[in-house]
């Protein structure tokens, strides 16, 4: 790819079309799980005793749904990720390399 | 390559005959285990033996052609991933203390998502074999090859220490093996897998150890469950009757001990995955972007799956092996810290049952250390041998070096795991996560975002993560004062990573922002071209046509 191809793919607007959907979400999804995870860390940091309050029957703390809840929160994160790239991104890169008479 | 073949075979067999002739000072010898050992042994060496007839050219050899699907690709990862450390030292930990066993997980399943978001399609489209192809893309070749190699060969003979002493202690106990039989089995596997069999070989061995240990692993928890009525509440209650902390392992315990410790080794874990090179050379093996996304969903879909299932599988072992006297030797756990999913679960399914989930422990180790020789040879002859030392060799002499590589690492591994038997090498896995961390995670992120990076702020930036996590770790309570027996630690917190990372970042910006070389104009000139490579996959490496 020479230096003017770039330049071309760049000013179009289905590049930036496609770099301005995929960096928003990507951010969007990043600060999800930092502050899911750092949030969880943080709360065992600083108040431990809150993960003593049980909600469910007589043993049941909080923490164990909450534990699974994170790990089924990255799952559904890159869920997102992968459902919103697929009928999107892939289909603005198809555009792209079209509009440029690139493979 | 048959008469190579058959002469690992005789040597395998000949080598599982004299161990088991050697094993004594009363180590039973498990007949179960070796029985279903030797058959995956068997099958992988099948498939090593297949992948060989297959692996020709550099692309084969380094990346199996470029031709695994996401979902194949997604179960390689966890198969690459879930260490028998992650499966039993969990496990035990749970059993230990409960909840904190959960906690700790949780820090090595969510540094997935980030992949995914921030490097997995940009690692594909930009790279070819290993993630120094992606960090030199626009900088000066020779310092960013020979630095990532050396951060990659560090994090890979951490590991690669961690997990042959591990296995070693671990085969000795589940077969009744010596300690160096076990260790030399497992290092003359692994290279069988990698110099015969290259990638494509260590994906299939690394899919089947997966599977294998998400079925066993699964048949536990619903063993567990299905003997507890499926029910958590009658779960938690007869763990907590029988455990000695009572109801305190259902909430936070000591593990997190003050916040910059506990952020710091949340760091450490969450970008550390990130930085691994046996986990990023996974990211050249798919044909595309999509396909690398795709693995990075499944992966984190079954590596969550798994770290559930070792909550549960934790609880089991206190409901069902606390109190039991046939696991306890005067009072003591028999096989110690690591076995409670080991016993359990022969208490649920019996001498065959043990005998599958030993086997599965020792496929699981060679799967992990096959992925890191790998890794460890391919930053040997791609990045140092092929980058620097003879730009002009062919295919076929890139290949024999990684495969004398291959041969050097398993030798080195073999040595290291003997030499270090009786030390306590937990400290290594930490070390391994907290440099690839440190020094591989930040030269590869700021490369892939940073316009204004140069090579010198990459080579600074990267060496002085490197140098500071490695000192920071020694000087530090897990090994300063608890190894090496002085008072105080020079370091008070147990992972450094908080400090290293930003010391890393901060030194790459501004080392690169001071830059104002020629090459350093050329190099931003470059970010363009690479930007929109990585966002769309123009130009990228296809898979090879067979």
């Amino acid at each position: 790819m020479d230096q003017s191809t770039v330049d071309k793919i760049q000013q179009s607007d289905s590049f930036k079309t496609l770099v301005a959907h995929r960096t928003s979400l990507a951010i969007k999804l990043t600060i999800s799980m930092l502050v899911i995870y750092f949030g969880f860390i943080l709360l065992i940091a600083f108040d431990p005793a809150f993960f003593k309050t049980i909600v469910m029957g007589t043993n049941i703390t909080i923490g164990v749904p909450m534990g699974v809840g994170i790990i089924l929160a990255a799952f559904a994160l890159t869920g997102i990720y992968v459902r919103k790239a697929n009928s999107d991104f892939d289909a603005l890169s198809d555009q792209i390399k079209a509009e440029h008479h690139l493979s | 390559m048959m008469s190579k073949f058959s002469f690992m075979l005789y040597a395998f067999a000949a080598l599982l005959v004299g161990g088991t002739a050697l094993a004594g000072d009363g180590n039973t010898v498990n007949t179960n285990a070796i029985i279903m050992f030797s058959i995956f042994v068997l099958a992988t060496l099948g498939i090593t033996y297949w992948a060989a007839s297959r692996t020709k050219s550099a692309k084969d050899f380094y990346a199996a052609g470029g031709g695994i699907t996401g979902f194949q690709n997604g179960l390689a990862i966890a198969g690459d991933y879930m260490s028998a450390a992650s499966f039993l030292g969990i496990t035990g930990m749970v059993y230990a203390k409960g909840y904190d066993g959960l906690i700790y997980s949780i820090g090595f399943l969510v540094g997935w998502p980030v992949i995914l978001f921030l490097m997995s399609e940009q690692l594909r489209n930009l790279g070819k074999y290993t993630f120094a192809d992606v960090a030199a893309f626009r900088f000066s070749q020779k310092p960013i090859r020979v630095f990532s190699a050396i951060a990659a060969l560090s994090v890979v003979l951490f590991y690669l220490t961690a997990q042959m002493v591990g296995a070693g202690a671990l085969i000795q106990t589940l077969f009744g093996l010596e300690f160096m039989w076990a260790v030399v089995i497992v290092g003359v596997l692994m290279m069988a897998y990698v110099m015969f069999g290259g990638m494509l070989a260590t994906t299939w061995v690394q899919i089947v150890k997966a599977v294998l240990l998400l079925s066993g692993a699964t048949f536990m928890a619903l063993g567990t469950l299905y003997l507890m009525d499926f029910s958590f509440e009658k779960l938690f209650e007869t763990a907590i009757g029988k455990h000695a902390l009572g109801d305190k392992i259902m909430y936070v315990g000591g593990l997190v001990s003050d916040p910059i410790s506990a952020i710091s080794l949340g760091m450490a874990l969450m970008f550390g995955t990130a930085g691994l090179p046996h986990i990023l050379m996974r990211f050249f093996t798919v044909p595309d972007a999509k396909e690398a996304r795709k693995s990075v969903f499944y992966a984190t879909g079954f590596i969550g799956y798994f770290y559930i299932l070792t909550f549960i599988i934790g609880f089991g072992a206190i409901a069902f092996i606390l109190g039991n006297p046939d696991y306890f030797k005067d009072g003591k756990l028999i096989g110690g810290a690591n076995m409670p999913a080991i016993h359990l679960a022969h208490a649920l399914g019996g001498d065959l049952f043990l005998g599958f989930i030993s086997a599965v422990a020792f496929a699981t180790i060679l799967a992990v250390v096959s992925g890191l020789t790998l890794a460890g040879a391919s930053a040997i002859s791609h990045d140092v041998y092929a980058n620097v030392i003879n730009p002009n060799a062919t295919e076929q002499q890139e290949i024999r070096v990684s495969k004398m590589a291959t041969f050097v690492l398993a030798v080195i591994a073999i040595g290291l795991g003997v030499a270090f038997e009786k030390s306590n090498v937990a400290f290594l896995v930490g070390l391994a996560f907290t440099v690839a961390a440190s020094a591989t995670f930040p030269v590869l992120i700021m490369s892939m975002y940073f316009r204004g990076m140069t090579t010198r702020g990459a080579i600074c930036g990267g060496t002085l993560g490197l140098v500071s996590a490695v000192a920071l770790i020694i000087l530090g309570p897990g090994v300063w004062k608890a190894i090496l027996g002085n008072p105080e630690a020079i370091f008070p917190y147990s992972n450094p990573a908080l400090f290293t990372m930003t010391l890393a970042f901060a030194a790459i910006y501004i080392r690169s922002k001071l830059d104002n070389s020629a090459q350093a104009e050329a190099e931003r000139a470059l970010f363009d071209a690479q930007f929109v490579r990585a966002q769309t996959g123009i130009g990228s490496e296809g898979a090879s046509a067979h």
